[in-house]
């Protein structure tokens, strides 16, 4: 894509999504505010998956971590503004925490390590009840006056979905970004032109994290509740099945992803309740068909017939 | 009350082992993460549980749920891995699906409840030991491990298979080169993987009792085991066992909140220093 179709086609897509509200009804635009909630942890998580070739599956609870302190601050008497800071600092400290142990390692060890410690974050929501209201979760309302209509907390989400998605493009697209990438691609080239490979990971793993509480954040004000299943592995899983879909590496992929994902969800469970056997499916299927994604399958075939190559479209290391 | 926390510990040890032994074979040899170990456990556990209680056979229960996790294993081995396309990586993802779908699946046909495998009457009661009694059943599943990592091994160390295995662990390639066939060998190593994670199950649900989310936990604390222990290495899967039983149930009397963080902080504070745990080999590339 050129500079200028680019630019056309993103402000298509924000006239798009500005556009929502007036043509939705009151349960669609929540179930956009969602898409775009789950969007901004798609793009977080991408910057991991896609760029640092890392998977993690701990980005569930760093998201619910955010949840769960701005709900806390709130529910003991502080203001919500303070607690949306608090949460996201709590997130980033959290992913800094994770990182530091986790970045030494790559692949299966990655995966391993960022799922045992969500999953220690999910044991100390489920058993430290005192604080966190164990399995029954906790609750508050978190939105203000001015934010009750669905319509004008769909535009605070879309702003904040906006500002997130651009202020990522240019992680990914800065000099840090293709290093990043340079990562994914071969780690040992990385350490021989003197890169420090663990630091770049570091840095990559806490941005993701800061986003991820934010949009973790965005999902407490959203729900007014959150409950162990928020931090649990299925939480990781389904935000990675997101990113995976829409496309590990192209970053807006991750929208399409929590778009599919989002409506998929909607729509089984009026029909059942077992949508974790419905995501499970999804994933080895995933796995099986398009582990590039639908926007990698796009792009690759772009490529075969004859279209510019983009960045993004070669060869995958994973 | 120590030399009761002790024993405890040595028997959740047991189970640890057990689950964890077959988890770091599968990981040694294959790169395979099996992310769904867990849900192969707690489903060994509940077909263990229903042969008990039809025929009465505490063995037959053990044969009969390590068996299935086998064959359940043989299955996803060669029906689903081999068909995931790319790296090992994304079968390590297609295998947390698969512990979403089967965890699933338990929970429609066995439900929330908690349920407990039958134990014969010869292991039922407690053993005089002197100074205090014991469950009988706890001994026996100490015995259980002691017998489960003999067997393995001299397995590993005695029989041809043993040091396929072995080769395999340290280079695939060659040993595929060396005429080996290797995609019988994974898929047998796969099976005895599942079917230890199967008796495992049996035990553990005699002991821990079943219900929805045990897998995660079992899970949990393999991947912490083997972390510590390191890919692939029996003697690391056992002492990592013991370390995580000790720590766990300790943990669990004194902080009993923050038992999580007795577990992990360790493992968390050793990985600082040897990345691929004590007895980790590098992975070659």
């Amino acid at each position: 894509m050129t500079r200028n179709s680019r630019v056309i086609l993103s402000l298509v897509g924000v006239a798009a999504l500005a556009a929502v509200p007036a043509f939705a009804d009151t349960y669609r635009t929540n179930l956009a505010s969602e898409i775009l909630i789950f969007g901004v942890l798609a793009l977080a998580l991408d910057i991991l998956v896609g760029y640092a070739g890392r998977p993690s599956l701990c980005h569930g609870a760093i998201f619910g971590t955010a949840a769960y302190t701005v709900i806390y601050w709130v529910s003991t008497g502080g203001s919500l503004w303070l607690g949306v800071i608090l949460a996201v600092a709590a997130a980033t400290v959290l992913a800094a925490v994770f990182a530091v142990l986790a970045v030494r390692t790559t692949g299966a060890y990655f995966l391993l390590l960022t799922l045992a410690l969500g999953m220690i974050v999910w044991g100390v929501c489920l058993r430290w009840t005192s604080v966190t209201g164990g399995e029954n979760g906790m609750r508050a309302t978190l939105r203000p006056d001015y934010l009750t209509s669905p319509g004008a907390f769909y535009y605070m989400v879309l702003a904040i979905f906006i500002l997130s998605a651009a202020l990522m493009w240019r992680v990914v697209h800065s000099p840090f970004g293709l290093s990043l990438r340079g990562l994914r691609d071969s780690e040992s080239r990385m350490r021989a032109l003197g890169y420090a490979v663990p630091l770049q990971a570091f840095i990559g793993f806490v941005i993701s994290g800061l986003f991820a509480g934010l949009a973790g954040v965005l999902f407490a004000m959203f729900n007014g509740f959150v409950s162990p299943s928020s931090v649990a592995l299925s939480q990781s899983v389904s935000a990675l099945l997101m990113v995976i879909i829409g496309g590990a590496g192209t970053l807006f992929g991750g929208l399409i992803g929590a778009g599919l994902i989002t409506v998929v969800a909607d729509r089984v469970s009026v029909v059942t309740d077992r949508w974790s056997l419905v995501l499970g499916l999804l994933f080895i299927a995933t796995m099986m068909v398009a582990p590039d994604g639908i926007l990698g399958f796009f792009r690759a075939r772009a490529m075969t017939q004859g279209g510019l190559p983009d960045e993004s479209a070669e060869q995958r290391r994973t | 009350v120590l030399t009761f926390l002790t024993l405890n510990s040595l028997s959740y040890a047991a189970i640890l082992f057990i689950v964890a032994s077959g988890f770091t074979m599968i990981f040694g040899l294959m790169q395979i993460v099996n992310l769904a170990h867990g849900a192969f456990y707690l489903l060994g556990g509940y077909i263990g549980m229903l042969i008990a209680h039809e025929t009465g056979s505490f063995v037959l229960a053990l044969a009969g749920g390590a068996a299935a996790i086998a064959l359940l294993g043989l299955g996803v081995q060669s029906g689903m891995f081999r068909f995931v396309r790319g790296g090992e990586l994304q079968q390590v993802l297609s295998s947390v699906g698969l512990a979403l779908v089967l965890n699933d699946l338990i929970l429609i046909i066995w439900g929330g409840d908690t349920f407990s495998v039958p134990l014969p009457a010869m292991l039922q009661g407690g053993v005089q030991l002197g100074f205090m009694t014991f469950p009988v059943f706890r001994l026996f599943l100490i015995g259980v491990s002691i017998a489960v990592f003999a067997g393995l091994w001299l397995m590993l160390a005695k029989t041809r298979f043993g040091s396929v295995i072995r080769a395999g662990v340290d280079d695939a390639e060659i040993v595929d080169s060396l005429g080996i066939d290797v995609r019988r060998l994974f898929a047998l190593t796969f099976m005895l993987g599942s079917a230890l994670a199967g008796l495992g199950g049996v035990l553990g649900g005699a002991f821990l009792t079943l219900y929805p989310t045990a897998d995660a936990e079992i899970l949990v604390f393999s991947l912490a085991v083997v972390v510590i222990g390191g890919r692939g290495s029996l003697v690391g899967a056992a002492i990592g066992s013991l370390l995580i039983g000790f720590l766990a149930t300790f943990g669990q009397v004194w902080f009993p909140e923050m038992s999580y963080f007795v577990v992990f902080g360790p493992m968390a504070l050793l990985l600082a220093f040897r990345p691929l745990g004590m007895f980790g080999k590098r992975v070659s590339a």
